[in-house]
C-alpha cells in the first residue's frame, strides 16, 4: 500500500533537493551578517529636499570619509513618507568611536547638511567590536540552549511512550532540517537581494524552531495515543501513517492561518520588518513539510532499523 | 445554564469586561493610574545607548554609576525612560521620545568632575584639556585626534604635560546647592550656574582664594577649562559660579552637577536611534497589518469551522482585549517586533481552536452525544496543546534572555509578546471557548451537525470505533 510513510524516501530526497542549493550558496558565500553580528553602524537618511537623482554614492561616501568613516557603503532608495516621495540613503560604516560618537554625528550631519540641504537622520544604529562578537556567540548559543532544552522536554514528555528519546531525536532531527532550509534560503538571498543576518534574523530563526517543534508534536501525540490503543496486527507503520493522515487537515489549517497574518504584516507591515516576515514564511512552510513528510518517517526508519538494510541493498 | 457552568461563565465576563475598560479608558486613566500605552524606540522613536565602563570596576561603583544617571535622565525630563545594568560594568540607558539625542547622551556620560585648579597665576583658554591632580590622564576626544591628524603642521595632539594642583575634591560639591542663575555684571547678563563646596573643600577654596586675590583661578569640568574668572575677593563658604554663553549649555552643566559625578568613565559600545517620523510611519503599518490578520483569520475560521469557528472568534476578539489590557496596566512597552510577536501568536491561538475542533468533530462522528464529544474534544487535545506550547515558551524565554543582556529591546519585545500570548491563549482556548461551546451544546437546537461540519471523513482508511 502506498501510503505517506511508504514514500517516505521520497520526501527525504526532496528534502535534499531542497537543502542542496542552499548549501552550496552557503559555503561558496557564506552569510551576509549585518551590523548587530559584524559591527559597524548603518546610517538611514532622507534628503527631504533632494530627488534621487541628484545624489551620488561616490559622493556621500566621499563626505563620509572627509569625517573619519572611509570605506562607507551607500545605498541610494526613495522612500514614501506620508504619501510623498523621499530620497534616501543608507550608508553602512564602521561603528560609531566609542568615546565620542556625538560629536561625530554632528560632524558628518552638518557636512551633509552643507552638501545637500536639509537631511534627517531617521535611524543610526552602532555596534562595537566587543558588543558584536558577543552576539554572535550568544546566538550560536542560544540556538544550541533551544535544541537541548527542547529535546529533554520532548523526551521527558513523552516518558509514557516506548523509546520516548527517539521522539525527542526525530523532532530535533526535523528541526535541524528546518534550521538548514532557512539557512540556505538567507545564503541565497544574502547573495542575490542583499538580504542580511541580524538580529532580526536571529529572532525569526528561534521562532521557525519553536514552531516547527510545536507541529511535529501534534503529530507525534497521535503516535503516541494510537500506540496505546494499538490493535494487533497492526505495524508500527501503520500506526504512524494513520497519525499522520488524521493530524493532516489541522496541520495544513494551522499553517494556512499563520501563513495569513504573515502575509498581512508583509503587505502592510512597516519595511523594518520586512525581513523577519520573510525568513518566518520561509521557515513556517519547512516546518510543517518536515513534521509531516519527515519527522514521523524518521520514526519509522527507526523502529525497523532500516540503515541495515540501506547496506545491504549496496552489497546486493 | 447548569451551575457548572455559571461560574467559569462569569469569571470570563469579569475578565473580558475589566480588560475592556482598561482598554478602553477614557482619557486613558484608570482608577487613577496612567494607562496610555508604553510604545518603544521603534514607534515613537528616541534613543538607546550600552555603554561600557572603563578600567576595573566592581558592583557598589557600577551600582553608584547607574543611580547618578538614573537621578540626570529624570533631570533630562525624559518620561519613561530605563536605566539597567547588565553584566558587570555595562548599563543600558534607553530615551524613548527624546528630541535631541546627541546631547542628552553626552549629558548623561559627563564625569561631571568639577575642580578648581592653581594655575600659578596663568590665564588659559576656554576648552584646553589640562591634567589635574584629581585626573592626571584625561582622554582626548576623537575630534580633537582627528582634527589633530588632518593638521599637517601638528598632526600629534598632547596635552600639556604640565600637571595642575586641585585645590577642591569634587567629592566635597554640595549638590543640593547646584542652582540655574542669572549672572548680571555691568555689561550684561549672562546664564550661570552657582555651586558650593562643602568640609576640607570648602577651607581650601577660601585660604586659597584670599591669598591670591587679581590673580586667575581656572574652573575645570571633566578636564576641559570652563573659565578663569580673576579672584575678586575670598571666597568664603566655598561658593562659586561659573557661566556660560547659551542656556542650553548652563543645563547640561547643572545636570552633571546637580546629580553627583559619574565614579566611573563610560565610552558607548553600542546605541540605536530611530526618528519620530520613522516611528509614527510604523505604528500606522502595523496596526492595518493587524486588522487585516485578524479579519481573515476570522473568516477564515468561521468559514471552514462553522459555528465552533464563530465561537472561536469570539474567543480571539476577547483574547485581543485581554492582551491590551495587560500592556497597558503593567505596563509592557509595545515594540513593531512585540506587534508581529502579537500577530504571531493570533494564528497560534486558532491552532489551539483548530486542535480541540478537529477531535470535536472526530467524536461527533463517532456518533458520541453532543456533551461528551466537546468533553472528548478538550480532554484528548489538550496534551498536544500543552507540549507545543511548552516548546515555544521555552524558546521565547531563551530569547528573552539573549535580548536582555544585550538591550536588544526588539528581540525582548518579540519573545515577551509570544510569550504572553500564549500563555493568554491557553486561557482563552481552553477555558474561554470551552465554556462557550458547552453552553450552546446545552441547547437542542445547537446540535445540527452541519453547524460543526461534521461531512467529510478525511480518513479513508480509518476502521469504525470500538
Amino acid at each position: 500500500m502506498k501510503s505517506i510513510v511508504g514514500l517516505r524516501y521520497v520526501w527525504f530526497i526532496i528534502s535534499l533537493v531542497v537543502i542542496i542549493p542552499g548549501a552550496v550558496f552557503f559555503a561558496l558565500f557564506g552569510l551576509r551578517t549585518g551590523i548587530d553580528f559584524a559591527g559597524g553602524a548603518l546610517w538611514d537618511l532622507h534628503f527631504v529636499t533632494k530627488q534621487t537623482s541628484d545624489l551620488n554614492t561616490d559622493k556621500i561616501a566621499g563626505i563620509f570619509k572627509a569625517n573619519g568613516f572611509d570605506s562607507a557603503q551607500v545605498q541610494i532608495s526613495t522612500v514614501k513618507i506620508d504619501g510623498k516621495e523621499v530620497a534616501s540613503a543608507v550608508v553602512r560604516t564602521k561603528e560609531l568611536s566609542a568615546t565620542n560618537p556625538e560629536q561625530q554625528q554632528r560632524d558628518i550631519l552638518d557636512a551633509l547638511n552643507k552638501e545637500y540641504g536639509e537631511v534627517r537622520r531617521e535611524s543610526l544604529q552602532s555596534v562595537g567590536p566587543t558588543v558584536s562578537s558577543e552576539a554572535t556567540r550568544s546566538a550560536a548559543i542560544a540556538v544550541l540552549g533551544a535544541c537541548l532544552a527542547i529535546l529533554v522536554y520532548m523526551t521527558l514528555a513523552f516518558n509514557k511512550a516506548p523509546n520516548p528519546f527517539r521522539y525527542g531525536m526525530c523532532a530535533l532531527l526535523a528541526m535541524l532540517h528546518d534550521v538548514l532550509v532557512v539557512l540556505g534560503v538567507a545564503a541565497i538571498l544574502g547573495y542575490t537581494i542583499g538580504l542580511e543576518v541580524d538580529a532580526y534574523f536571529l529572532t525569526a530563526l528561534l521562532t521557525v524552531i519553536s514552531f516547527s517543534v510545536h507541529d511535529t508534536i501534534v503529530v507525534f501525540d497521535r503516535i503516541r495515543e494510537n500506540l496505546a490503543h494499538r490493535r494487533a496486527g497492526e505495524s508500527f507503520e501503520d500506526i504512524v501513517n494513520h497519525s499522520i493522515v488524521q493530524t493532516l487537515p489541522r496541520s495544513l489549517n494551522t499553517q494556512l492561518t499563520s501563513i495569513f497574518t504573515l502575509m498581512a504584516l508583509l503587505l502592510f507591515g512597516g519595511a523594518t520588518i520586512q525581513n523577519l516576515v520573510i525568513i518566518l514564511l520561509v521557515g513556517l512552510i519547512s516546518g510543517t513539510y518536515s513534521s509531516i513528510f519527515n519527522a514521523a518517517q524518521m520514526l519509522v526508519v527507526w523502529e525497523n532499523r532500516e540503515w541495515q538494510q540501506w547496506f545491504r541493498r549496496q552489497a546486493a | 445554564m447548569r451551575n457548572r457552568d455559571i461560574t467559569p461563565f462569569l469569571f470570563i465576563l469579569l475578565i473580558t469586561a475589566l480588560s475592556s475598560w482598561i482598554t478602553f479608558a477614557p482619557d486613558n486613566l484608570w482608577l487613577g493610574r496612567d494607562v496610555s500605552v508604553r510604545l518603544g524606540l521603534d514607534l515613537q522613536g528616541g534613543t538607546q545607548v550600552l555603554m561600557k565602563a572603563d578600567g576595573i570596576v566592581d558592583k557598589e561603583v557600577m551600582s553608584t554609576a547607574a543611580t547618578v544617571i538614573e537621578r540626570r535622565v529624570n533631570g533630562l525630563g525624559v518620561s519613561e525612560a530605563i536605566v539597567q545594568l547588565s553584566g558587570d560594568n555595562r548599563i543600558i540607558v534607553e530615551l524613548p521620545g527624546v528630541k535631541d539625542p546627541e546631547k542628552a547622551i553626552e549629558t548623561l556620560r559627563g564625569t561631571g568632575r568639577l575642580e578648581f585648579i592653581d594655575t600659578k597665576g596663568q590665564f588659559l583658554n576656554d576648552g584646553t584639556v589640562v591634567r589635574t591632580s584629581g585626573n592626571p590622564d584625561p582622554k582626548l576626544s576623537q575630534a580633537t585626534i582627528d582634527a589633530a591628524a588632518a593638521d599637517p603642521n601638528n598632526p600629534v595632539p598632547s596635552i600639556d604635560p604640565v600637571i595642575y594642583q586641585s585645590i577642591t575634591d569634587g567629592r566635597d560639591l554640595d549638590t543640593r546647592q547646584v542652582a540655574l542663575r542669572v549672572a548680571t555684571d555691568s555689561v550684561s547678563s549672562r546664564p550661570a550656574v552657582s555651586f558650593a563646596f562643602i568640609g576640607q573643600s570648602a577651607n581650601d577654596l577660601a585660604t586659597f582664594t584670599a591669598a591670591n586675590i587679581q590673580k586667575p583661578m581656572c574652573i575645570v569640568l571633566d578636564n576641559t577649562v570652563v573659565s578663569c574668572p580673576v579672584i575678586q575677593s575670598a571666597l568664603v563658604g566655598g561658593s562659586g559660579e561659573i557661566t556660560t554663553n547659551t542656556r542650553e549649555d548652563a543645563e547640561k552643566i547643572l545636570n552633571q552637577l546637580k546629580y553627583g559625578s559619574l565614579p566611573v568613565t563610560l565610552s558607548i559600545e553600542s546605541s540605536r536611534t530611530v526618528s519620530a517620523t520613522l516611528g509614527a510611519n510604523s505604528v500606522q503599518a502595523s496596526i492595518v497589518a493587524g486588522l487585516v490578520g485578524l479579519i481573515i483569520v476570522a473568516v477564515f475560521m468561521v468559514v471552514y469551522y462553522r459555528l465552533p469557528g464563530l465561537l472561536a472568534t469570539v474567543a480571539l476578539i476577547i483574547y485581543t482585549i485581554i492582551i491590551f489590557a495587560v500592556h497597558k496596566l503593567v505596563p509592557i512597552t509595545l515594540t513593531l517586533s512585540g506587534i508581529a510577536g502579537f500577530i504571531l501568536s493570533i494564528g497560534l491561538a486558532v491552532d489551539a481552536n483548530v486542535l480541540i475542533f478537529a477531535r470535536l468533530k472526530e467524536e461527533l462522528r463517532n456518533k458520541r452525544s453532543f456533551l461528551r464529544a466537546v468533553e472528548a474534544g478538550f480532554d484528548e487535545a489538550w496534551p498536544a496543546i500543552r507540549d507545543s506550547s511548552a516548546s515555544t515558551l521555552i524558546t521565547s524565554a531563551i530569547l528573552f534572555l539573549f535580548g536582555n543582556s544585550f538591550g536588544v529591546s526588539l528581540i525582548k519585545g518579540f519573545a515577551l509578546t509570544l510569550a504572553l500570548g500564549i500563555l493568554l491563549n491557553l486561557f482563552t482556548a481552553v477555558v474561554v471557548t470551552r465554556t462557550f461551546l458547552r453552553m450552546v451544546v446545552r441547547n437542542e437546537s445547537a446540535h445540527a451537525t452541519w453547524l460543526y461540519e461534521v461531512g467529510s471523513d478525511p480518513d479513508v482508511s480509518e476502521q469504525p470505533a470500538a
